[in-house]
């Protein structure tokens, strides 16, 4: 014991050394900090249109879902936006999550590496930031004036334009993270297909859409509440700014004006009244619980799928 | 079903030094002299080359696999012998700038003949790879994979135990057959794979380096499964492992690349022969660990 080698000592003395590492607790605290202003900014915002927004909740109670638009606050309710927002996700998730999981499929998994699919991809990557107003102006002139073509009243003005606006507008997002999730699925489990004697259909649908699904729906979905969150291209392409009522029949619904809760949000926030304040943070606080659980619905169904093995 | 097996007398062929053509000659067409096509030939491989573009992978290789047998795929790395082995079931078409030349015989037919379809090539010719690849199933249900897609239907419970029996794991997994393949251990996952392989009742298996993850107890597990399973099926394997190709095949085929990296096969015949007596000295140096 008491007669240690010098390189003992040595090496005892570099295990006992406290080197100060200045730069990598900066790196930390910097870390920190931007975490902890992104989450200060989000939670300022919540709690500031929450407290605006109870008294609405505390007054009018279900009234305020149930109740049309209207230019007198005390009667205003956010029904149309609602049943809009609603409808609108769903007309997108019906038109958008086949085609644009169909379109990742055909890139992945059966066009070739060439000339041509590169250019495919460069085109959806740029297309996914081309800024929303721009498919506005698409919805307009094509789809809205396809339906005003073929005779649909409103001036071609429905929900269903807008939904294909909205699924043009957010079908590159849908490509690029069904692709990125079809890519990350490993080679070796396709070649284990294709080694016992699969087809090119069934190690598709079989093994590589399975194991690519969680990552599929967290982006699909998370597009969809993207979508259900624009304004400005269905400011275009017929929403409805301001009242109008509602006859409540399904052809109506799907033909007549309509409108979704971005868009009453956008109206009431301009209007002068004082009383509209208080219902536009009503109206946002709605918008919220309703992206939120369509985000909810995607972590349910992703964990589902996950928890398989 | 043959059961001869080999005369210690069978003349090997001479030496092959640079693979050319009329030195390969000498070693087929001459029956009695190879002693790889002296036992009936699962695929016979006639002058084949393989290309990844403009680049040849494999060049001119003609050799009987034969039947019923275990025959090892030697060299160092990158002569091209993984390729060569992904070629035998087409594998490679997966990869779009492969192409193959010459012909290779199964059953007579040409695999790489324009009719034949090469989903049907790989349920005949199965495939064991490097990384074991359960899928993300029930043990039961990669098992069960093959067959279903072959369109079988209802109750497969016989044939995943018998081919897991034969795979040497029903014992180890017989009671969690309904939990995922990806539980296992690494050596459980490889026999799993080759259970799933057998499941298609193929003639042949390919082995692409099986054991290189695997820790020695599970190494031997699967070498004497090789033993077994040659009585009823052709085993064709590539190892890096040189104890592994002397210990667990009856034929050995060393290969190795020209300047071009080309590869091509150098020498081949009983793995006795290849390992104590080689007539080449490029196999010579590789066998005794002297180079690659």
């Amino acid at each position: 014991m008491a007669s240690q080698s010098a390189t003992s000592i040595a090496v005892q003395r570099s295990l006992a050394r406290q080197r100060r590492d200045a730069t990598g607790l900066a790196f930390s605290i910097l870390l920190l900090l931007a975490m902890l202003l992104t989450l200060v900014i989000l939670v300022v915002l919540l709690v500031d249109q929450v407290t605006r927004a109870i008294p609405v909740f505390q007054e009018r109670g279900v009234d305020f879902l149930t109740s049309g638009l209207s230019s007198n606050p005390a009667n205003a309710g956010v029904f149309q936006g609602l049943v809009g927002s609603i409808v609108m996700g769903m007309l997108v998730a019906v038109l958008c999550f086949p085609l644009g999981i169909l379109t990742a499929v055909y890139l992945e998994e059966y066009a070739g590496d060439n000339l041509l699919t590169r250019f495919i991809d460069i085109n959806i990557r740029n297309l996914a930031g081309v800024p929303s107003i721009v498919y506005g102006l698409l919805g307009l002139t094509v789809f809205v004036a396809f339906f005003a073509a073929l005779g649909f009243p409103n001036n071609g003005r429905n929900i269903i334009a807008g939904a294909v606006t909205l699924t043009a507008l957010i079908l590159p997002i849908v490509i690029i993270t069904s692709s990125e999730a079809l890519r990350s699925v490993p080679k070796t489990l396709r070649e284990g297909g294709y080694g016992v004697g699969a087809s090119r259909w069934e190690v598709t649908r079989q093994l590589v859409l399975p194991a690519a699904r969680p990552g599929i729906l967290t982006g699909t979905i998370l597009a969809l509440a993207r979508a259900l969150g624009e304004t400005a291209p269905l400011l275009l392409a017929g929403a409805i700014l301001g009242t109008f009522s509602t006859s409540g029949s399904l052809q109506d619904l799907f033909t007549g004006p309509y409108t979704v809760l971005p868009m009453t949000v956008y109206d009431w926030a301009r209007k002068p009244q004082e009383e509209f304040r208080a219902l536009t943070s009503a109206a946002i606080v709605v918008l919220l619980v309703l992206t939120l659980s369509f985000n909810t619905l995607a972590i349910l169904l992703r964990n589902r799928y996950q928890k398989r093995w | 079903m043959t059961t001869e097996t080999l005369a210690p007398a069978i003349d090997v062929g001479g030496a092959v030094a640079g693979a050319a053509a009329p030195a390969v000659a000498s070693h087929d067409g001459q029956g009695g002299s190879d002693p790889m096509a002296a036992i009936p030939s699962a695929v016979e491989l006639r002058g084949v080359s393989l290309y990844y573009g403009a680049f040849r992978a494999i060049k001119d290789v003609t050799l009987n696999v034969p039947r019923q047998r275990v025959t090892a795929f030697i060299g160092p790395s990158g002569c091209g012998k993984s390729t060569l082995l992904r070629s035998m079931n087409r594998m490679n078409d997966l990869i779009p700038i492969a192409r193959a030349e010459g012909s290779m015989l199964f059953h007579g037919e040409d695999l790489y003949a324009d009719y034949v379809d090469p989903v049907e090539v790989r349920r005949r010719i199965g495939m064991v790879f490097q990384k074991a690849n359960p899928f993300p199933k029930s043990i039961y249900d990669n098992v069960a994979f093959g067959p279903r897609i072959m369109g079988a239907k209802g109750n497969l419970d016989d044939q995943v135990e018998s081919c897991l029996r034969r795979a040497a794991l029903w014992d180890e997994v017989k009671d969690k057959l309904r939990q995922s393949g990806l539980a296992l251990s690494g050596g459980q996952q490889q026999r799993l794979c080759i259970a799933r392989a057998i499941a298609t009742e193929p003639d042949m298996i390919l082995m692409d380096e099986p054991c290189s993850a695997l820790d020695p107890r599970s190494t031997l597990q699967i070498e004497e499964l090789m033993a077994e399973l040659k009585e009823k099926y052709t085993i064709v394997i590539v190892t890096h492992n040189m104890q592994q190709a002397a210990r667990a095949s009856d034929f050995t085929v060393f290969l190795t690349m020209d300047q071009d990296r080309a590869g091509y096969v150098v020498e081949r015949g009983p793995t006795l022969e290849i390992f104590t007596n080689p007539k080449n000295q490029l196999t010579e140096d590789y066998v005794s660990g002297r180079f690659g």
